[in-house]
């Protein structure tokens, strides 16, 4: 791989492998789109086929955790997240207030449990 | 029913997104995932400002994490690319949910290429939130005010993330790589206010996990489609029903 950067220039690998494949499913959703108001059942489906895939995600992301997150032990993560999530419904729904909680309590249960 | 929130010009719209973004709690999520995301790129030895540039034109943190980490692997072109398309499957559903809410019937379709592009997961769950609160006529340019408020900032730090690289202590980038889920979780719960939308979250929250512990191949876009489907025929069935 670093052989083609080097051969094809790395800009251009962008454009091929990074910028292309990635952009392609946006314009087809933009040509999907076209013509389809905001009832129509293609766009309430798939609003929420997006919304699972984006659940999927955060579940993945604090399950299955990668790098140095994978390092604090999965219950500090899942009581973390319990955390934000309690002090978001305590605090009127407050992302931010949520947040915050989250990392506190994943910075003092990392502090403890880190291995 | 409150009035929609309308603006004296394209710019002053565009402007209030901008806005919009740099007091969003997505802020703190994109700076800390691109200073994660520079670090990374200056570990494999990336310049910073081909970083730069994969943010404006790939403009999805997964798919830029696969590609920079498998071409440092050693992946060949083809390979790096189908993992990268992959992943970008989830944009399509995205993008058909938010253009019917961005436009107006008179909107050419070369002015929704800039929208599609800046199509995101931070971008698309606060449109959904915001949108239905501003006057149509100005959703567009208080959508691209949106969305560069969020790449300008993962630029940025971007770059902060290349030159501070060595120096982040281990708890410091958990904290960082948990940013992101944290806040995607509390947003997608604040912003489900029907049924079918808490019922998608809950479905993929359930089967999400579980594909991935049996490690099926694209757990995600099956995530997708198996939970948005049934979230989507309870919705039918309810419909139906009343």
């Amino acid at each position: 791989m670093k052989q083609a950067m080097l051969d094809l220039g790395p800009y251009l690998v962008l454009i091929l492998v990074g910028f292309l494949p990635n952009e392609v499913w946006r314009l087809v959703g933009l040509l999907t789109a076209r013509g389809l108001d905001e009832d129509a059942e293609l766009v309430i489906w798939s609003r929420a086929a997006a919304n699972a895939i984006l659940a999927g995600v955060i579940a993945k992301l604090i399950l299955f955790s990668t790098g140095e997150l994978a390092s604090i032990p999965l219950t500090v993560r899942l009581v973390a997240a319990t955390c934000a999530f309690v002090a978001f419904m305590l605090m009127k729904r407050s992302v931010f207030a949520g947040v915050l909680a989250g990392e506190a309590a994943l910075v003092v249960g990392g502090l403890i449990f880190a291995h | 029913m409150v009035a929609p929130r309308t603006f004296s010009s394209s710019l002053a719209a565009y402007v209030a997104g901008v806005r919009s973004a740099w007091t969003s709690v997505f802020m703190v999520v994109l700076a800390g995932t691109y200073i994660g995301m520079g670090a990374l790129a200056h570990g494999v030895g990336l310049s910073s400002w081909w970083l730069a540039v994969s943010t404006i034109l790939v403009w999805a943190a997964p798919a830029q994490l696969i590609m920079i980490s498998a071409l440092s692997l050693g992946g060949t072109l083809l390979e790096v690319a189908i993992a990268v398309t992959l992943s970008a499957m989830r944009l399509f559903p995205m993008v058909v949910a938010l253009l019917p809410l961005v436009r107006t019937p008179q909107t050419r379709l070369r002015t929704m290429l800039l929208p599609t592009h800046f199509t995101s997961i931070s971008m698309w769950v606060e449109s959904l939130r915001l949108l239905p609160g501003i006057d149509r006529d100005f959703r567009v340019p208080f959508c691209n005010g949106l969305s560069s408020g969020y790449m300008g900032t993962a630029v940025v730090f971007g770059f902060a993330g290349y030159y501070l690289a060595a120096g982040l202590p281990p708890l410091l980038a958990g904290v960082l790589l948990f940013l992101t889920p944290l806040s995607f979780f509390l947003s997608t719960v604040r912003n489900s206010r029907t049924l079918i939308d808490v019922l998608a979250l809950v479905f993929g929250f359930a089967v999400g996990p579980l594909f991935t512990y049996w490690h099926v191949d694209l757990d995600l876009l099956w995530t997708g489609l198996i939970g948005g489907t049934a979230a989507y025929i309870v919705h039918r069935i309810r419909r139906v029903a009343s």
